[in-house]
């Protein structure tokens, strides 16, 4: 409580000097580019601090622990005024976050949380998995309206939080709807080939016919989900209607020719959000809650995909 | 040439019993297992998806199960795919033609066979250690070649070679298939098969004998890192992409375990590709087995590992002998004490 009355303080003190936003400079500690959505984080982050005038430090951690936090500590040494950070493990960060807050530079966390005292970090910049999952199952049962629909799943890599939460949320989104029923679920591995391979054995062992919609934890799987319905005879987004997370620039093509008929945005845009909050408490100390959960939208076929895709393949995904 | 046929019966007749169980066991947990329709213009079925899936690692173990025959192993394999997948796709999507494309991902892939080959054949590092290079590394090279994203394709050519039919087999059966009946043939026919042995019994005999284990040596990468190629190139045509964070990724493991359950021994020596090849089809009707079965992901890997510990313990040379001696026991019995004496055991074909 001291202490946060401390940073409070100090931050007072600071205010006047940090007026001109213009003057700010950041550091940004990213994982590394493991996954196009990863990239497209970076482009946008860099994009988002440019178009605020912020000079941004970008250090790549090329997923190694050791190297972020040499990264936050040669932020701090150089004095810079705030540091985004996007933890690769949640573990092991109390000492570098102790140096940081010595030293009086806030850390924003974008896109994943770390388990630390939550004195030793501003906000945390996060999407709500749980919400994605339930925003898609929302969406399904109004398409359906009533009817009866078999829905075949696709997880993501087994064990993993994302795969846990969003069949966690879609399961909930479905639950007061007895029209809606998951008649197989299995893990696809996150990726394009096995989403078809796994894909092409729902359609063998249920029938293409039985089956009403796919839903899949995220959009790689869903794309190559849509292949083997295709060389099964049948017309994705019509026969089996198809809805996944992450909006990532291929979905909307495949829902521009009506292949895909739902996606959920998982923003790379955690670091706008996050430099909003750092500007209103330089601006005049309003301390941020200390999780700000982003939008997750949800684009359908109403929206203009074609448009969308051109929008978005350009940012590294 | 009829003792020959006999002789490849005999040795990978355990195989092919496995198989077959794995098979029925796909029967009992879908009884539509064996289905197969014309339909779409391309069979259609459960057990096409099983020749059909199986490709990749089909392709990688004809080049392991030579390599694994002169006391080596190629790690590289699934890292090798990811390059060829990803020159592939980088060529098709530069303009250039499947052809060129194809022609492309191979040399690629020879290059890398070559690297791996004279690490081990001309600085003698140990050949884990030597492929653990590229399988590290080739991840990060086929990044670069893609950027950090899936590169995606539209060139009908390409996906053709993953995703077409020919006559309505899948294109990748049909490469797979041929490619094993060439390279077996290649040596079978000829002496080198042997010489690649001699090699994994023995390297300095076999040099004093007059062979030239060094170039051999770097021939089998080669063919090893040709076979990687091709597969990477069907993989990537398959979703129309280079996916180089996945692509091929612990295919490797796979591709060993494969030439394993073919019965070669790790330690080099006698070897069957057709065993090898039945092995790949055996791990792929695992695969089936679990996809069809509807259990929940979480008991994917348990359900593997019974099956492929169940297959390897019965292939362990201690239930075989156990095996041997209770057929040899039963068999007494019905015979005169004298003449079960004179039993001796039979040959054993390979290891």
């Amino acid at each position: 409580m001291k202490l946060k009355s401390l940073l409070i303080a100090s931050a007072m003190m600071l205010a006047p000097a940090s007026v001109m936003a213009a003057d700010l400079t950041i550091g940004f500690s990213q994982i590394g580019s493991e996954s196009g959505w990863r990239a497209a984080e970076t482009t946008v982050t860099k994009q988002e601090a440019e178009k605020r005038g912020i000079d941004l430090k970008f250090a790549d951690a090329q997923q190694k622990q050791e190297n972020q936090i040499k990264a936050l500590r040669s932020f701090i040494a150089q004095g810079v005024d705030a540091i985004l950070l996007a933890p690769v493990v949640a573990t092991g960060w109390d000492e570098v976050l102790e140096e940081a807050k010595e030293a009086e530079i806030p850390v924003m966390l974008l896109d994943r949380t770390v388990d630390a005292p939550e004195d030793l970090y501003m906000t945390a910049v996060t999407s709500d998995l749980v919400h994605e999952g339930k925003v898609a199952g929302d969406w399904l049962q109004d398409e359906m309206a009533g009817a009866d629909c078999s829905i075949v799943e696709l997880q993501g890599t087994t064990g993993s939080s994302p795969a846990i939460d969003r069949k966690k949320g879609f399961e909930e989104g479905i639950s007061d709807a007895s029209n809606l029923k998951i008649i197989r679920s299995q893990t696809g591995d996150f990726t394009r080939s096995q989403g078809k391979v796994v894909m092409e054995s729902f359609l063998k062992a249920e029938g293409g016919a039985n089956i009403c919609a796919l839903y899949a934890h995220n959009d790689d799987m869903a794309v190559g989900a849509i292949q083997a319905i295709k060389e099964a005879g049948l017309k994705p987004g019509e026969d089996i209607k198809i809805v996944s997370i992450d909006s990532v620039p291929d979905i909307h093509l495949a829902m521009a020719s009506g292949e895909a008929n739902a996606t959920i945005e998982l923003t790379p845009n955690m670091a706008g959000p996050a430099l909003d909050a750092l500007e209103a408490y330089l601006a005049d100390g309003t301390v941020p809650p200390k999780w700000i959960q982003t939008e997750s939208k949800l684009y359908t076929l109403k929206d203009d995909n074609q448009a969308i895709y051109e929008l978005k393949k350009d940012l590294g995904y | 040439m009829v003792h020959g046929f006999q002789a490849t019966l005999r040795r990978i007749a355990p195989q092919l019993i496995i198989l077959a169980v794995v098979l029925l066991l796909n029967f009992l947990v879908f009884p539509d297992f064996f289905k197969i329709e014309f339909q779409n213009d391309r069979l259609f079925g459960n057990l096409v998806d099983v020749f059909n899936r199986g490709a990749p690692t089909a392709l990688l173990c004809i080049g392991m199960t030579l390599v694994i025959a002169t006391k080596g192993i190629d790690l590289s394999v699934g890292a090798v795919m990811a390059i060829a997948g990803a020159t592939a796709a980088d060529l098709v999507v530069s303009g250039y033609g499947w052809g060129t494309a194809l022609i492309g991902a191979i040399s690629v892939g020879l290059m890398c066979g070559l690297w791996n080959g004279v690490l081990v054949a001309f600085l003698r590092i140990q050949p884990i250690v030597a492929t653990l290079v590229l399988m590290v590394a080739g991840r990060g090279i086929a990044q670069l070649i893609t950027e950090g994203t899936i590169l995606t394709f539209l060139n009908e050519g390409l996906i053709h070679l993953g995703a077409g039919t020919v006559l309505g087999i899948p294109t990748p059966i049909l490469i797979w298939i041929g490619l094993g009946a060439i390279v077996t043939l290649g040596v079978r026919r000829t002496a080198l098969g042997m010489l690649v042995e001699a090699i994994g019994i023995n390297e300095a005999s076999s040099r004093v004998a007059g062979i030239n284990s060094r170039v051999l040596l770097v021939s089998v990468y080669l063919v090893s890192g040709f076979c990687a190629a091709i597969a990477g190139v069907i993989v990537a045509a398959d979703i129309k992409g280079a996916d180089a964070n996945n692509a091929g990724l612990w295919l490797e493991l796979d591709a060993i375990l494969a030439v394993v359950i073919g019965g070669n021994s790790l330690l080099g020596g006698r070897f069957s590709i057709t065993a090898s090849l039945i092995g790949a089809l055996i791990i792929q009707s695992v695969n089936s087995v679990i996809l069809l079965s509807g259990l929940p992901p979480e008991f994917n890997l348990v359900i593997k590992a019974l099956i492929i510990i169940a297959i390897l313990v019965i292939q362990s040379p201690t239930v075989k002998h156990a095996l041997y001696i209770l057929r040899a026991s039963a068999e007494s019995e019905a015979l005169e004490p004298a003449r079960a004496a004179q039993l001796t055991p039979p040959k054993e074909t390979a290891q």
